[in-house]
């Protein structure tokens, strides 16, 4: 299906026999897309042709249909990661069966015990309307940016996970089990409700490059943070480089809550991504940590945006990026503390590495304070690996790019001990194989 | 002959700051260079090392047959040079464990984790290196510590020759003689950066080395170590 138009919209929304309701919803969102501009900072995206997309992608469909389709660095890739071939095929877009779904279904069968919804976005519009439809699109409006707009006008897939009251889901849930069974959706769409007290501790996506043969990807993710909850949102994304990685990710956050994104981002053609999280109850804290990694070609524009809108409430946002080979970074943060929001907390920092002359790293970060009993604190760097540094490495043996990585492996310990242990192995060894050739 | 040094000259930013040095340290020799501050000693070092700010212009260094002044200072590790530095760099967030088997496995062979885990705190201990220190990040130490840490490294590498750049200063009295008493241990031809004594009664060194802008000017047996330390470089 290709072009994009109201009767393209109408199909979706048929095919998937969804109420009306939704499909008006679409049909707004895609006349606020059509309305709506480009950014007019940022990255260049002169180079998506929406005349060009695949807008929805039936199961099966759209898939390469041979492992000579992929394209060959990320075959290599595969290759040096060692992953078996009946992961690589499905990783590589071909829809092979995966055996991490059986893993997904027994995680699945002990948490819906404990009335822990975790599904696809899809299902949960069929089979939990009323939930589904009380908090949908209420964090991130169609209005909200052009892209947002057109995921809202197309999504398909995505996770919708509802943690009821009171309830501690210990083991991270990971969607990786879950969208390597169903294919990364184009137009993904993710809604997180926790209730009060309860915890959550989510991680998406995957460590190895995701292929896909469209060039946008356009997502859209919510989560809803109720009084006294804990929620963490991990995500490494590893596009293909041909993509152009456009995301809206938001929280709010109500009283004595924790929210905190935890966001790595390695591949894509451009990525325009700002996690943010409003705190809107008192004594509600956030937390943002990104780490990107830009090569030849690639463009990362990332950050983080809190807005206090309660009192007593923090902020942490610390962003990481390193550039190579002429890839650019560049860092946007917001920092907002609304008037008589007296007692709350915030530092900014984001560190950019280059690691050598033709990469560029650029930081704009922003605060806006109405408020004058409030603690602030921020810093930006950028920094070079040092010769001296890499010298005294290289004295113990190690070699040039072994040196390289350990350099940048230090530089982003932050951002990997969040990581379950698994995830960190794989960004190391993605951010070696990155660095390999210096 | 381990190291075998002939009429080395050494550039750094476009001047010429060893002009033409030659010295010789035997397998299980210890050789003492000594001299003022900006004589070129620890340029010499970094030379030897493979610094890329430090080139050498001519000469050769021929560590066990090897002419070393045109391969990579892994490679030079990998033969068996070492270098104790007189500032160790910081690499933050580094973990040092992690550091020291990545260099361990380069350059003696591949051991696994928990072996050499065990004898990491094997030669801790031996060092008074506290055990928590292979734990912590690669920055933060103190110039004493820094010290037991270069050491650590060198006796887990375990080379033919270690050049040693200062490795006595910021010790206390106690601290010296700990490492001085490790390094006899290790079976290293040792070439000592320094401007003490101290070190140098521990070690006893065979031959003695004065360096000033930028060539030796005396060579001696310990005797003459005495004697600068007495009446000074001048």
């Amino acid at each position: 299906m290709k072009g994009l138009s109201r009767k393209i919209v109408r199909e979706i929304s048929d095919s998937k026999n969804e109420p009306l309701w939704m499909k008006d919803f679409r049909l707004r969102s895609l006349d606020v897309f059509m309305k709506t501009g480009f950014p007019r900072w940022g990255p260049d995206l002169s180079g998506i042709d929406f005349s060009r997309l695949s807008y929805y992608l039936s199961p099966g469909s759209g898939k390469s249909s041979s492992w000579d389709d992929v394209p060959a660095h990320i075959r290599k890739t595969f290759d040096k990661l060692g992953v078996p071939e009946a992961e690589r095929r499905f990783l590589g877009g071909l829809g092979a069966q995966y055996e991490s779904e059986m893993v997904y279904h027994s995680l699945k069968k002990e948490i819906e015990e404990k009335g822990v919804i975790f599904i696809d976005t899809d299902s949960a519009l069929r089979d939990h309307s009323r939930l589904f439809r009380r908090f949908f699109s209420k964090i991130v409006p169609p209005s909200d940016n052009k892209f947002a707009a057109l995921n809202s006008a197309l999504w398909s897939g995505g996770s919708f996970v509802y943690v009821p009251e009171g309830v501690k889901v210990n083991v991270p849930l990971q969607a990786y089990f879950r969208i390597n069974a169903q294919g990364i959706g184009q137009f993904e769409r993710t809604l997180i409700v926790v209730g009060e007290n309860a915890s959550l501790n989510y991680i998406e996506g995957c460590t190895a490059p995701v292929y896909s043969s469209p060039s946008l990807h356009a997502g859209v993710v919510e989560v809803i943070a109720l009084k006294g909850s804990t929620v963490r949102y991990t995500t490494i994304q590893n596009w293909s480089r041909n993509v152009y990685n456009l995301v809206t990710k938001r929280a709010h956050a109500y009283a004595g809550s924790v929210v905190e994104w935890v966001d790595g981002n390695l591949g894509s053609k451009v990525t325009m991504k700002y996690p943010s999280i409003y705190l809107k109850g008192k004594g509600s804290r956030a937390d943002i940590l990104s780490v990107s990694f830009s090569g030849k070609g690639q463009v990362q524009d990332l950050g983080g945006k809190v807005l206090h809108l309660a009192p007593g409430t923090s902020s942490r946002i610390i962003s990481k990026s390193i550039c190579q080979k002429g890839g650019s970074s560049c860092y946007r943060g917001l920092v907002y503390v609304r008037k008589g929001m007296a007692g709350s907390r915030s530092s900014m920092r984001c560190d950019s590495l280059l690691l050598d002359s033709v990469s560029k790293a650029d930081a704009f970060p922003s605060l806006k304070v109405e408020e004058k009993d409030v603690e602030l604190m921020h810093e930006a760097t950028v920094g070079r690996v040092s010769e001296d540094a890499l010298f005294y490495l290289m004295s113990r043996g190690l070699s040039q790019s072994e040196a390289v990585s350990l350099v940048v492996l230090g530089f982003i310990s932050q951002f990997t001990r969040e990581l379950p242990m698994e995830y960190a192995v794989e960004l190391n060894r993605l951010i070696r194989l990155n660095i390999e050739g210096f | 002959m381990a190291l075998e040094v002939n009429n080395l000259k050494v550039e750094v930013d476009g001047n010429i700051v060893v002009k033409g040095v030659s010295f010789v340290i035997g397998d299980k020799d210890v050789v003492a260079l000594m001299g003022p501050n900006g004589s070129g000693k620890s340029s010499l070092a970094l030379a030897l090392m493979g610094h890329p700010r430090y080139k050498i212009k001519s000469g050769s260094a021929v560590l066990d047959g090897v002419d070393i002044t045109g391969i990579s200072p892994e490679q030079r590790a990998k033969l068996g040079l070492f270098l104790s530095f007189q500032n160790p760099v910081d690499v933050p967030g580094l973990g040092v464990e992690t550091f020291l088997r990545q260099a361990y496995n380069s350059v003696r062979g591949r051991m696994g984790v928990m072996d050499f885990h065990l004898l990491l705190k094997d030669r801790m201990s031996s060092i008074g290196v506290p055990g928590q220190f292979s734990s912590r990040d690669l920055r933060g130490f103190s110039g004493g510590e820094r010290k037991r840490m270069e050491l650590l490294q060198m006796s887990l590498l375990n080379p033919k020759i270690a050049i040693l750049d200062e490795i006595d200063s910021g010790l206390d009295s106690g601290a010296l003689k700990d490492v001085a008493s490790e390094l006899k241990k290790l079976s290293a031809g040792l070439l000592l950066i320094t401007h003490y004594i101290r070190m140098l009664e521990f070690l006893r060194p065979d031959v003695v080395h004065v360096m000033k802008a930028g060539q030796i000017m005396r060579s001696g047996d310990f005797r003459l170590a005495l004697r600068m330390d007495r009446e000074g470089f001048g």
